[in-house]
């Protein structure tokens, strides 16, 4: 008996692992490889794991691009997004299989880590190379067919402290910051250099790692005297500092980066307590247009729950990089090498205007050109901030 | 007056420390073995009291029972699927076994819940008390949490010295085989060890969450790792070492965190702990035991 139960439960955690790692290879391999009548588009992302929110957005959002695509009845693509989670090894095991596979053109990874990772053997390769949210300004420096859809980490603390300085939401700001995370400090160090220039006083800076991000002294912020708090962080820990300073019945402004993105739609959030925060976003899927709508209702449909700015990234990229055929002239029987020399020339001049952006191009490096928006929350929804 | 509240918010993570060490604590005393998995216990028992209080709408304290319910079945689950069968093995194999488990937990509750956070809601919030002239503001919350870990001691400390079950556990923890020969059922102490442990876990996990709303299926790891060095701090295997242990953590976290760095607060914590194992190897308040040779 007691063998019998030792045996289940090994059986039990060789599955739970196997769920894991099998989770997101897709192995429909249903193409017929170079020159056939599909355009294949690869990519990885964290499918399971801690990080899967951010692949599963990328994924899907990608999906209901290709199929609007796929339904014009023009050009045809194939989509095949694996599994990484968040981890550079697993990338590399991927780029492999993409390759296999006969991947056409990329969306490279979906964070920053894997897109590090893999990059240099795209470019290697010559094969045009996208990453929809990978935002570390390294990635695109791995050559000139790496490209970006999302900001960069600095560019957001620039516009943070520009909007700041410009609305007059106060002058002395304090930071938390956390030390560990390169998307944290890289925004962080970009806003402090910018609000010197714009005259705003950085009257402190927490600094905090993932080992320790749970008790937060919201109290220092307030004796210095903070009128705005800056969060160059994920919502998870936005959500813990927030509820530290209400805590102690202090109301500053919270000022927010993309990284906030996913706040309101956490499981069992009161959303009053994020009433009045600002953050930067370049989407927000209760924009009124008619393309954020129908990609919105496609995406609820598909997940049941309200797309952030990741499967919006990951939408724009596979639309980007249908303009960009689609205006070179591309079929679906050319080879690779033909195919991603149309995509080098055309993004030279695209001008795309997608759901994260209006009027988008890419400059020499690789770097999208767009402005970054400033939302508002006001009774639980996002409200484009004057 | 600023150094008195952060002291207070000192003492109330390091109650939330010391009950978690005890689990730890109680286990390594009657069967000598580091259960690793006690982390994710806590983790499980977060999202049991989110879910009943979420979900389900129920109000705290039949979320609590619940919790406690689902924690400690799972405790003597684990204990008897995974522990038991390797009672005559090398501490070692108990050890990674434990290692295993955790693991297990962590990903069955990936799995299960997925990755996004889920926000605790507020259920102790009944506001302030003010002392000295508004200077001193104390939280309800805080003095909740501190009680319930007072009164969680003073029960076990009574019902370990006072009753049976009690005496049954200490007679373990001395010798193993010669409480089986006075006709102790080993086996079932150490399922109720478990149980107590695990239940305690799912009362620490309402109270770090009612602090900490963020709940994922890591939760538990760091609190778990910082409350197993409060039980080594204390003396691992006693009751009154484990508070003690907490409280010292949680206080010198806080006040590291504050007055020193922020980014040092761990590596502070743990040279506390390295300091006092050099000087006194069974920690604060562990009993000297003499290796025959």
């Amino acid at each position: 008996m007691k063998k019998l139960l030792v045996v289940l439960l090994s059986v039990l955690c060789v599955l739970s692992l196997a769920g894991c790692s099998g989770g997101g290879s897709g192995d429909d391999n249903t193409g017929t490889g170079d020159g056939g009548t599909v355009v294949k588009i690869g990519g990885s992302g964290p499918l399971t794991g801690p990080a899967a929110q951010y692949g599963i957005a990328v994924k899907t959002g990608a999906e209901i691009a290709v199929e609007e695509i796929n339904a014009l009845g023009g050009l045809q693509f194939e989509l095949n997004i694996l599994d990484d989670e968040h981890d550079g090894e697993k990338a590399v095991n991927c780029y492999a299989q993409l390759t296999d596979w006969g991947m056409d053109v990329s969306m490279l990874c979906v964070t920053t880590g894997p897109s590090l990772a893999v990059a240099d053997m795209y470019q290697e390769d010559g094969v045009f190379a996208m990453t929809p949210s990978g935002s570390s300004p390294d990635i695109i420096a791995k050559g000139d067919h790496i490209f970006r859809m999302c900001f960069a980490d600095p560019e957001q603390g620039v516009a943070a402290a520009d909007y700041m300085a410009e609305k007059g939401l106060g002058t002395k700001v304090f930071i938390f910051t956390k030390s560990d995370d390169e998307y944290s400090t890289g925004v962080a160090a970009s806003f402090k250099n910018e609000a010197a220039a714009k005259g705003l006083e950085v009257v402190g800076e927490y600094l905090f790692t993932s080992d320790n991000a749970t008790d937060f002294p919201a109290a220092q912020a307030q004796e210095a005297g903070a009128e705005i708090v800056f969060l160059p962080l994920y919502y998870e820990d936005d959500t813990k500092i927030i509820k530290a300073c209400q805590d102690l019945g202090y109301n500053p402004v919270f000022f927010g980066v993309d990284g906030f993105d996913g706040a309101l739609e956490q499981e069992g959030v009161d959303v009053a307590m994020f009433e009045g925060v600002y953050y930067l976003t370049p989407f927000a899927y209760s924009a009124p247009d008619e393309a954020t709508q129908s990609f919105t209702a496609k995406f609820n449909a598909k997940l049941g729950n309200n797309p952030n700015q990741f499967a919006a990234d990951g939408y724009d990229v596979v639309y980007a990089i249908y303009n960009a055929l689609t205006a070179g002239g591309a079929t679906a029987d050319m080879t690779t090498e033909e195919l991603n020399a149309i995509m080098m020339e055309q993004f030279k001049t695209l001008n795309y205007s997608g759901l994260t952006g209006e009027g988008m191009t890419w400059d020499a490096s690789g770097a999208v050109v767009k402005a970054p928006l400033v939302f508002r929350i006001e009774s639980g929804a996002l409200v484009a901030a004057d | 007056m600023k150094f008195l509240s952060y002291l207070i918010s000192g003492i109330r993570l390091g109650s939330i420390y010391a009950i978690i060490a005890l689990g730890y604590t109680m286990v390594y005393g009657i069967a000598k073995m580091l259960n690793f998995a006690h982390g994710d216990v806590i983790m499980i028992g977060a999202y049991v009291a989110f879910f009943a209080l979420y979900r389900a709408g129920f109000p705290l304290v039949a979320a609590l029972l619940a919790s406690v319910a689902v924690c400690t079945i799972l405790g003597i689950t684990i204990e008897k699927l995974a522990y038991k069968p390797l009672r005559s093995a090398t501490s070692l194999a108990v050890l990674i076994t434990a290692i295993g488990v955790s693991y297990f937990l962590q990903n069955a509750a990936l799995l299960l819940w997925g990755s996004t956070s889920k926000i605790f809601p507020t259920i102790l919030d009944y506001g302030f008390i003010e002392l000295f002239g508004g200077e001193l503001k104390i939280s309800y919350q805080i003095l909740i949490t501190i009680a319930t870990c007072i009164v969680i001691m003073v029960c076990l400390t009574l019902f370990v010295n006072k009753t049976r079950m009690g005496k049954a556990m200490r007679a373990c923890s001395e010798d193993k085989d010669a409480a089986r020969l006075m006709g102790i059922n080993v086996n079932s102490v150490i399922s109720l060890t478990f149980a107590i442990g695990s239940g305690l876990a799912a009362v620490a996990s309402v109270l770090l969450c009612a602090t900490y709303p963020t709940v994922t299926p890591t939760l538990g790891s760091m609190p778990g790792i910082k409350a197993f060095t409060a039980a080594v701090l204390g003396g691992i295997g006693s009751i009154p070492g484990a508070f003690l242990g907490g409280l010292l953590l949680g206080i010198i976290e806080v006040i590291a965190k504050v007055y020193i760095s922020s980014e040092l607060t761990d590596a502070i914590v743990f040279s506390v702990l390295v300091l006092v194992l050099l000087f006194k190897p069974t920690g604060l308040l562990g009993r000297k035991t003499s290796e025959k040779v």
